[in-house]
């Protein structure tokens, strides 16, 4: 008894998101990249920072995906993306036709291999934790048994996936890096260098990598979407500073500065008429936050929690940081879906704050520490909420760290009262408002070395987080139970949300593509498949 | 002299292995875990404790390190934890272009560093000598950054004489060199040009004139051969400068050397790759000095071999 779904990705599809990219732009051309720091590595199983992401986004591709410029989900090399009713069984299709690098075909065993390569314990993937709802996760992750055993072939183009929980964010879960297909013969031919020569079925292929200082990009002539990349080459200059970036800019020699625009010469930039149409703003999928330990007294009372929400002066921090963000009421940020348009939070009112202390028994305010990373500008915002602070009576030290000791002092129970998170967490791993509870809200993540840094624990709302995750198919419905679930932990009050960074990607005149694509919620800093060269004919 | 040269190596090799003891140490206290690095933060416990237990980082502290030693003596550096790579390779890529740097660095400190300080002697208290004193006194004080970041908006930016940062031909080598060769010239001139006064001062000299040479002849012939003798010998002992002064210079000039490498790998705690760049450079930096006190004799018979 199977009854077929139509994912809610397909049926977006259907209704015009695909209009706001240009399907007809020219073809042809290059554009030049920069970045301070050498990519890590380009296998999709291992790479996890902002860098590599979005380049193994273009290199390779998996069964999932989403649509240019949005955060709306997509079949990629999936033909069809079938959820039997109980939403444990996703069979998916392949396209017909869609080539590896190396010229073979892409087949369903290759599914199967992938998904067991990143979950198996001795390719040390950081994203394994991310494929858990997978029928015969524990074991195999766990370094016993013969694979994946709720991945099974069926036929050539057919896989079949069995989860053992029903779990909407799966198809998210298979549009991460850590999801790309993979050809087993590259992967084993290569082993550990396999970061070092990547073979995907992405839009672009590496032509060239000379480390510390060029890697090349070159169009994949077999890539299964026609027309796509629009670029025949982007080439990644590494090892420039953001400053000299910003220099090779205006000398024509770049075209995306790959680490943005350096924080000292933001302003400076920003308000060049110059760059009036080279600037494109946007949201981000982070939030940045204090937190307060709910098991340390007197962090364990909500009123002073609540109280602390409304002692922050949120615009003055937005506006210390050259207004790069707008002003936090809720944990998720407001390019996410089940962000609550309506709600107000705790406005910044002094005097209600300090009333609302005293009541809960501390008129004379007390002593207490904020962590912070020592990275610019953190100090600085920890300095005002600090000055914040003492309006309402409460003496805040600020521990300045390095950001592991930071992360390993909000992984303690007892040892960091309050930190400002600012530099660590947390950016959305897929856009899914599920990503931003379990880690750093849930009661999972409240265990020593976890993230939950407020070790804030509520298991009603735990609960009501499972079952929300489990209304596979009832998209609206679902984002309504997390937009209350989000509502009603700020009841709880275990954070202060401060702001939510904005992204500004700047680019020379030589390329060019809807703004979507410079801001791209998935691709960071540009969507390099779908941008094109005005040069190109 | 054989017997000496034996010892030294000895000397040096222990110097090494204390080096690595103390390098090893010290990332071990660093407090954070690269386990935790390599996973990410969205790994559960049990896959924090997997890459614990497959890079051994459970094992005691003695076990990792001979492990590490045993592997160093069999030419096995290990893997880089995040690019999974050997790190003797990840070296040796980017080796050549590091001492490519240096060799042109010392060159141009030796060039702007001699002329100054002779300059300054012979005209010594005068205008010239004052300003070049000034100049070498900046040279020394300024920040490689700022000195870096300077010369490419003037040179490169504003007159485009040269490439805005990079690698490749002569012409990109010429503003790395001077920025790294700058602060070693300011230096070598104060020492070119106090060294130029003692030996000006000497009998031979009073010598020379009384024998009717020529200025010009006393100066190239008699004083500098005396007044560079120990320049030479500090050439050697520069290389640990130099090696300082690399990760800033690379770093701004994007140029693809070792300096890089460290920066990146102490960013991300990618244990294996900072203890390999640091013996490359502690290696660098013995030999350096080995290799001053072996020339030094020979240039300089005063100077006898122990």
């Amino acid at each position: 008894m199977k009854k077929l779904l139509l994912s809610s990705a397909i049926a977006l599809t259907a209704t015009g998101a695909l209009a706001q990219v240009d399907q007809d732009a020219p073809q042809g051309g290059e554009m030049v990249v920069t970045y301070q720091d050498d990519v890590a590595t380009l296998d999709p199983a291992i790479g996890y920072d902002w860098q590599n992401w979005s380049m193994i986004k273009s290199l390779f591709d998996g069964l999932m995906g989403y649509e240019p410029g949005t955060t709306t989900l997509r079949n990629e090399l999936a033909e069809s993306h079938e959820i039997s009713e109980d939403g444990l069984t996703h069979t998916f299709t392949l396209k017909d036709g869609i080539m590896f690098h190396n010229g073979r075909e892409v087949t369903a065993e290759d599914v199967k291999y992938s998904l067991e390569r990143v979950t198996d314990p001795e390719t040390r993937s950081p994203g394994a934790g991310f494929f858990s709802m997978i029928d015969g996760f524990d074991t195999w992750n766990a370094g016993e048994g013969e694979g994946l055993s709720g991945v099974s072939v069926t036929d050539d183009k057919t896989v079949e996936i069995t989860l053992s929980r029903p779990d909407a964010t799966f198809g998210h879960v298979m549009a991460l890096n850590f999801a790309s297909i993979v050809p087993q013969e590259a992967v084993e031919e290569a082993g550990e260098d396999f970061g070092r020569q990547p073979v995907g079925s992405g839009a672009f292929q590496l032509a060239e990598w000379t480390p510390g200082q060029r890697l090349v990009f070159e169009a994949f002539e077999d890539y299964h979407r026609a027309g796509v990349p629009k670029l025949d080459q982007v080439t990644f200059n590494i090892g420039l500073d953001p400053t000299v970036a910003l220099l090779r800019l205006q000398n024509g020699d770049a075209d995306v500065p790959g680490d943005g625009i350096p924080p000292a010469q933001f302003l400076q930039v920003v308000n060049d008429a110059e760059y009036e149409d080279q600037i494109v703003e946007g949201g981000q999928l982070q939030t940045g936050y204090i937190t307060m330990n709910t098991q340390m007294a007197p962090f364990d009372n909500v009123d002073v929690r609540k109280a602390v929400n409304m002692a922050i002066n949120k615009d003055r921090i937005v506006q210390m940081i050259n207004n790069r963000a707008v002003p936090a009421n809720q944990p998720l940020p407001p390019t996410m879906p089940g962000y609550a348009e309506d709600y107000e939070g705790y406005a910044y009112d002094p005097e209600a704050a300090q009333q609302m202390l005293a009541d809960a028994g501390f008129a004379d305010g007390f002593d207490t520490e904020l962590y912070v990373m020592n990275v610019d500008p953190n100090p600085r915002i920890a300095q005002a909420i600090q000055q914040d602070l003492s309006q309402i009576g409460i003496n805040a030290e600020i521990r300045s760290l390095a950001q592991a000791n930071v992360i390993a002092a909000g992984g303690e129970e007892d040892q960091a009262p309050m930190i400002w998170s600012g530099g660590m967490a947390w950016i959305a791993d897929f856009p899914d408002p599920s990503n931003f509870y379990g880690p750093i809200l849930g009661c999972a993540g409240a265990t020593p070395g976890g993230w939950n840094w407020s070790w804030y624990c509520n298991e009603d709302i735990d609960q009501r987080a499972a079952e929300a995750d489990a209304m596979v198919g009832d998209e609206d419905g679902r984002e309504e139970a997390w937009r209350q679930i989000y509502l009603d932990i700020m009841e709880d009050a275990p954070w202060v949300p401060v702001f939510n960074e904005q992204r500004f990607t700047l680019h020379s005149n030589n390329v060019t593509g809807d703004d979507s694509l410079f801001v791209d919620p998935v691709h960071i800093p540009v969507n390099y498949d779908y941008i094109y060269s005005t040069e190109a004919q | 002299m054989w017997g000496y040269l034996l010892r030294r190596l000895f000397e040096s090799a222990l110097i090494l292995l204390g080096i690595t003891f103390v390098t090893f140490i010290l990332l071990y206290l660093v407090p954070a875990d690269p386990a935790r690095q390599i996973a990410g933060r969205s790994a559960t416990a049990e896959t924090v404790a997997n890459i614990r237990d497959q890079l051994g980082l459970n094992d005691p502290l003695f076990v990792q390190y001979w492990r590490y030693l045993a592997g160093l003596f069999q030419g096995d550096m290990g893997r880089s934890y995040l690019q999974r790579a050997e790190v003797a390779s990840l070296i040796m890529a980017r080796l050549p272009a590091s001492l490519m740097l240096m060799v042109t660095a010392i060159v141009t400190e030796l060039i702007i560093g001699l002329t100054i300080g002779v300059v300054a002697a012979l005209r010594r208290n005068k205008p010239a000598d004052h300003s070049l004193m000034i100049f070498s006194f900046v040279a020394i004080s300024a920040p490689q950054f700022v000195i870096g970041i300077l010369l490419l908006y003037v040179f490169a930016v504003q007159l485009g004489w040269f490439p805005i940062g990079g690698y490749g031909t002569w012409a990109h080598f010429v503003l790395p060199s001077v920025t790294l060769g700058l602060l070693g010239a300011g230096w070598y001139s104060r020492m070119m040009r106090s060294s130029m006064i003692e030996v000006l001062n000497q009998d031979l000299v009073r010598t020379a004139r009384a024998k009717g040479l020529s200025k010009l002849r006393i100066v190239t012939r008699h004083v500098m051969p005396n007044a560079i003798l120990p320049i030479i010998a500090m050439i050697g002992i520069d290389i640990g400068l130099f090696m300082s002064g690399i990760v800033v210079v690379e770093s701004v000039f994007g140029w693809p050397g070792i300096g890089q490498l460290a920066w990146q790998a102490i960013q991300r705690v990618d244990i294996p790759v900072i203890m390999g760049v640091t013996m490359v450079s502690a290696t660098a930096i013995v030999l350096g000095n080995l290799l001053a006190d072996l020339v030094a004799p020979l240039i300089d018979p005063r100077i006898k071999t122990k």
